[in-house]
Parts: structure tokens; C-alpha cells; sequence
């Protein structure tokens, strides 16, 4: 594929030579559109409603956030291969029931429950890959099949009973620390650092970059001697890794081991990754894209919450920003043609 | 397409402006919220938050509310889980309506255990917290419960039932609502305690969502298992009607006694038209009601709601049987929600 006009959003080898300025690249960025919507949707709630702009809301929508959003880091890493991974809520689920079962109706010391609740969802991320890579099977039907095998060991394995009482380490993310007049709560931290730590390692590392070449053309990767198997595995592995801590940040927001959670949170984490701009046929996009994503819906359910506007209208913004954020993909891929 | 995308270090910059313009925000922000002192517009604010938006007895309760919140003075805001059983959503919900400076929150919780720890928090910064429909686990979790009792709701129709059947022999199926929720255990625990039955004289149960087309497919695997079932219990009227039209199906309909719980008007409509043999009638607009009254209450003289109040609930039929007090479906017509 040789393109007469590189664009600006991408960066080849050679793209030093061209050097667009730095105001076009901004403009044409992926992540500038998702942006300037988080940006205009705060400045419409923060003229709408006198609670919306303060450091206390803020911190909540991040903590409201954060469970979707680390999910939704892995989410990317699969997307950006052009995979799916609808079992994501699901495996979330099953390992926040392993760890607050282990810990409080079994004897392990919390911190080992919650290293199996990690290797548990990391088990079922390695599982899914192995199946898409081995066999190979279609991400969306492996991913499906798993979705229905984690949800019934969640609800076989919890008996349908909601586990109370944890002990304390199983919540620790959920206390806060003050900042100011601002109370935060560890888990946001957690969860913004996961996504710097991700965003650093696909924009610096040789694993980033083989991860989007993969995505952009497997074929391509694998005769440029890029270990494609062992890649994609391992992006299923490191999503599923995700998948545990959501679940350890899940059982500190909540307090308890819910057989129920997480049901609609595969759509909304592949909503995330979406409208920050990350290209469903992959190799295109960030994690960065993908916070802004999150946020995006966060600012609009608590924006309008604050309004009094009844939680049915968000669903109905959701799903017109998801169709514009796609539309404009497109339209830009066009472009770059 | 085999380049790779690298995000521009302008964009960076920006990104990391803002983030440090939001921690500046944060740092010198006017604070976490942490009185429910009310908003700048001075009315009483309520929020109301339901298990889901869709399902009609909730859509029927958030228009009481409305409705109590007017004659009150009172502003109503309302939110929703996505599916039955969303904890998550409802704490977020809880949450949003704390920080929009609720006066009280009326909630009817999806996980009964698992919302505890929210309501604990909104009930710290003052907030009256009542639980509707469903009580919270342990029910001193929140301030009050304005709620039928569903135990007594299927007590009613397994009375009726027993009385119904004239001492033939019952072969029972028990459409169920889910495992674990309170509200469908109560109801099949007191529908049995009512007939005098145990789990034991259950021919078959299955679970349907209270959902009408799973409803149908439990009852038609229930006549597969069992052909001459002739009481079915339903969790809900679409339960029912799901069965009913499993049983007509196979010419069963006639001969199989149906019976429900909730008195929506579709559902008191088909106790009319003689395919479900009774109902227990529930009254969701009169728990809005009286919640919302409760936090107006509150909000005025400072007096906080307490305890548990039942709602009521009343059996519905047409075929009145001795020794079981019922009233007839023109009655339930002109009290049924939906």
C-alpha cells in the first residue's frame, strides 16, 4: 500500500521527512474529535448545572468510571488487533466472585485470593486467545461461547448469593485520600495508571508497535517476522489480566461479590473504545482515545443526572455519539486513502 | 494500511493540560459534595431509582411518584439500572443524585445486598434513604420500606388454589422469577405455605425472568416432563400468560388453574377473560406516593420515616371461593397499574 499522502494521524518510519505541523496533526489526530466532545459536553453541564464543576464530582466520575474503563483498556488491546471480546464483563465477574469467595468463606489470605482472581481472568484471556490463534476460530464467536461459560460458573459457583463481609484488603481501592477539598478514591488512581502504563507501552515499545501491525495486516506482521501467534495470545492474556484488576476494582466500589455485575459491560467498554476513536478493523487507535471514550460516557450520565434528565436519555445520546464516532472512522479512513 | 499510529506529542501536551487543569480543579474545587444542603433553586429535590426503565410496573410507580412529587412541591428526578440485577448502576445512580443535593432517595434495589454499602454512604451525608417493592438486606439498611408483602401476595392465590382444586390432586408447576431474588422466593414460599404444600409437591420449577416468551418455553418443558400438571404458579402476570398460551397449545387451558401476582391491568384484564383463575393485586403508584410524601416530610419538620409499611395487596377473581376474601375483577380494573 504506498499512499501519496501519509496521513497525519499515523507515523511512519519515514514520517520525520514529511513533518506535518504539529496544528494539523492535532486537528486530524484520532483522539482530537472524542476530545473536543468531552470538552464541549463539561462545558455544557458546567452552564447547565452549578454541581457539575466541581473537584468532588470530577473524582466521582472517575471512580464511576473506572471499573468500565479498565476493562475497556483490554477491550482496546483486542480491538486494536482487530478481535472483539464480548466476555469481558463476564470473566470480570466470575473473578470478583473467585476472590471474594476465596477470601471470605474460604481460608486464603486476601492478597492470594486476589492474585488468583488475576490468574483466574488471565486463565480465561489465555483460553480465548489460544482458541482465536490455535484453531483458529472468529474472536466474536470464541469470545460469545466464553461469555455464556463465565457466566454460568459465576452463578453455578456463587449460588446466586451476593458475598458480604470482605475483609478489608478486597476493599482498600475503595477508600479515599483527601487532595485538596477533594476526596479521591484509590481506584481512580489505579485505573489512570493502567491506562498511562498501556498507552506508553503501545506508543514506545516494539510489543505496541508489533500490536498494531498486527492489527493493520497479520499477514503483513508475520513476514516482517513479528511472532504473530505468540502476539495475540499474549494481547488476549495481558486483556484478561485487565479483566481480574477490574474485578478487585469492582469489589472495592461495591463492597461485596456481586453474581450479577456486570452484565451489559462488554458492549459498554467496546462503546469506550469506540467513541474514542479506536477503529473497529483495527491497528487504529489508543488508549488514551479510549479514557476520553470512557468519559465521555461517565460526563453525560452524571451531567445529566445532575440536570434531572431521566436516565433513558443517555442511553439515547450513547448511541448517537457510538454512530458518529464510527462515521467519522470512516469518513477519515476515506480520507486517507 | 501497515503503518502505526503514534499519538502526536502536541496531543499529549493537551491531554496533560488538561489533566492538570482538572487536579487544579479538583484541589481548589468547592469541595466533595459532602453536605446535602439544597441546591441554588431552593425546591426539595427527590430521586427516585428503579431496577430498570422498561419494565411497566416501574414505569407505573415513577408516574405516581410524579404525580405525589407535584402536590408536594417537590422536584422528582428519576434513574434506572440497565437490566434487572444492575447493582452498579443503581450505586452510580445513588451517587449522581447525592451530589445533585437530594433531600431523599426512594430506591427499589436490584441486589438487596450489595447496594447496602451505597445507601450507607448516602445516608451519612443525610439523606433520607426509602426502599420500595423490595426491602434491602438487612432491611435496617435503609430508613423505611413501603412495600407489599409478597409472602402474604402468594399466600393469597395458594389459599385460592387449595380452595380451587376441591381436593383433587394437585400436580403444581412453579414458574419462577430467578434464583436468589427475594421477591420471587417469597412469593413461591408463600404460595406453598398458602396451599399447604412443600417444594416436595412441585412437579416441576423453572426460572422464566418473569419474562412472558420464557414463561412459555418453562411451561411447555414443564408439560413435556409432567402432561397432567393442573396448577401452575406464576411469578408475574407475563409469566402467565406465557403458560396460558403454552397450555391452549395442547387444549390444556381449560382444565389448568393459573395463578399470579402483581394486578398490572393487562394481566387483571386476562383474570377477566378467564385465562389466568386469580391474581394478587399490588399498588406501585401508592409506594411512589407515599415515599415521595415521606421525604417531603422530612425536608419540612426534619422527622424521618421509619420501619415497614405494606402497601397491600388484594386477590383478584371471578371465581370467588368460599373462605378465601377476594374481590372481582371490576374492582382490580379500576385499581390495576400498566
Amino acid at each position: 500500500m504506498t499512499a501519496t499522502t501519509t496521513p497525519p494521524d499515523t507515523s511512519s518510519p519515514y514520517a520525520d521527512l514529511k513533518a506535518p505541523t504539529t496544528a494539523r496533526r492535532l486537528l486530524t489526530a484520532p483522539t482530537t474529535g472524542p476530545l473536543a466532545a468531552l470538552l464541549l459536553a463539561c462545558v455544557f453541564f458546567s452552564v447547565s448545572t452549578d454541581q457539575f464543576l466541581t473537584g468532588g464530582n470530577f473524582s466521582l466520575i472517575v471512580q464511576q468510571v473506572m471499573v468500565v474503563g479498565t476493562l475497556a483498556i483490554g477491550q482496546t488491546l483486542i480491538i486494536l488487533t482487530a478481535g472483539i471480546d464480548l466476555s469481558c464483563g463476564a470473566v470480570m465477574a466470575f473473578g470478583s466472585i473467585v476472590i471474594a469467595k476465596m477470601a471470605a468463606e474460604g481460608s486464603l489470605p486476601p492478597l492470594v485470593a486476589i492474585a488468583l482472581g488475576l490468574v483466574v481472568c488471565g486463565g480465561f484471556g489465555l483460553l480465548n486467545g489460544t482458541l482465536v490463534q490455535k484453531i483458529p476460530l472468529p474472536p466474536f464467536i470464541v469470545t460469545l461461547g466464553m461469555l455464556n461459560v463465565a457466566f454460568a460458573l459465576t452463578h453455578i459457583y456463587s449460588e446466586e448469593q451476593t458475598v458480604t463481609n470482605l475483609p478489608g484488603p478486597l476493599t482498600a481501592l475503595g477508600e479515599t485520600f483527601p487532595l485538596g477539598h477533594t476526596d479521591i478514591t484509590y481506584g481512580s488512581l489505579v485505573t489512570i495508571g493502567l491506562f498511562l502504563l498501556l498507552a506508553y507501552a503501545l506508543s514506545n515499545t516494539g510489543w505496541g508497535r508489533h500490536v498494531y501491525a498486527l492489527g493493520n495486516s497479520p499477514e503483513a506482521a508475520r513476514l516482517n517476522g513479528i511472532r504473530t501467534s505468540r502476539l495475540t495470545i499474549g494481547v488476549y492474556t495481558v486483556a484478561g489480566i485487565l479483566y481480574g484488576i477490574a474485578a478487585l476494582l469492582l469489589i472495592s466500589r461495591t463492597g461485596v461479590g456481586d453474581p450479577q455485575a456486570g452484565q451489559t459491560d462488554n458492549l459498554d467498554s467496546i462503546t469506550a473504545v469506540v467513541l474514542g476513536g479506536t477503529s473497529l478493523f483495527g491497528g487504529r487507535g489508543s488508549v488514551l482515545g479510549t479514557f476520553i471514550g470512557v468519559l465521555i460516557v461517565g460526563v453525560f450520565r452524571n451531567g445529566l443526572q445532575l440536570m434531572g434528565v431521566a436516565s433513558i436519555y443517555q442511553t439515547l445520546i450513547t448511541g448517537v455519539l457510538v454512530i458518529l464516532a464510527v462515521t467519522v472512522d470512516q469518513i477519515s479512513r476515506k480520507r486517507a486513502r | 494500511m501497515s503503518r502505526i499510529s503514534r499519538l502526536p506529542s502536541s496531543l499529549l501536551r493537551v491531554a496533560a493540560c488538561t489533566g492538570v487543569a482538572a487536579l487544579t480543579l479538583t484541589a481548589c474545587g468547592s469541595g466533595s459534595g459532602s453536605d446535602s444542603a439544597s441546591s441554588g433553586s431552593g425546591t426539595v429535590k427527590v430521586g427516585l431509582i428503579t431496577k430498570t426503565d422498561t419494565n411497566p410496573f416501574f414505569v407505573k410507580m415513577k408516574e405516581g411518584a410524579e404525580k405525589a412529587a407535584k402536590e408536594n412541591g417537590v422536584e422528582l428526578s428519576t434513574a434506572a439500572g440497565k437490566f434487572d440485577g444492575d447493582n452498579a448502576g443503581q450505586v452510580t445512580a445513588i451517587e449522581n443524585m447525592v451530589a445533585a443535593g437530594v433531600k431523599g432517595i426512594l430506591i427499589t434495589p436490584s441486589d438487596s445486598k450489595a447496594i447496602v454499602p451505597a445507601i450507607e454512604k448516602a445516608k451519612a451525608k443525610g439523606v433520607l434513604v426509602i426502599a420500595l417493592d423490595t426491602p434491602t438486606e438487612p432491611e435496617s439498611a435503609v430508613d423505611a420500606l413501603f412495600a407489599t408483602d409478597n409472602v402474604k401476595a402468594g399466600e393469597l392465590i395458594g389459599e385460592y388454589a387449595k380452595a380451587a382444586m376441591k381436593g383433587k390432586t394437585a400436580k403444581i408447576a412453579a414458574l419462577d422469577l430467578a434464583p436468589g431474588v427475594s421477591v420471587g422466593v417469597q412469593r413461591h414460599e408463600g404460595f406453598l405455605k398458602g396451599f399447604g404444600a412443600t417444594d416436595k409437591d412441585v412437579a416441576c420449577a423453572q426460572d422464566t425472568g418473569g419474562d412472558q416468551s420464557k414463561g412459555q418455553t418453562a411451561m411447555e418443558n414443564c408439560l413435556q416432563k409432567e402432561p397432567d400438571i393442573n396448577v401452575v404458579y406464576t411469578i408475574n402476570e407475563p409469566a402467565a400468560l406465557g403458560a396460558y398460551t403454552a397450555l391452549k397449545a395442547k387444549g390444556r387451558e381449560k382444565d389448568v388453574l393459573i395463578v399470579s401476582v402483581d394486578g398490572g391491568c393487562t394481566g387483571t384484564q386476562a383474570v377477566k377473560d378467564g385465562k389466568i383463575a386469580a391474581t394478587s393485586q399490588q399498588y406501585p403508584l401508592k409506594m411512589a406516593a407515599e415515599g415521595v410524601k415521606a421525604v417531603a416530610t422530612y425536608a419540612k419538620d426534619g422527622k424521618k420515616a421509619s420501619g415497614y409499611t405494606d402497601t397491600g395487596v388484594t386477590l383478584i377473581t371471578d371465581k370467588a371461593q368460599d373462605g378465601v376474601t377476594s374481590k372481582d375483577t371490576a374492582y382490580g380494573l379500576e385499581n390495576c397499574w400498566g
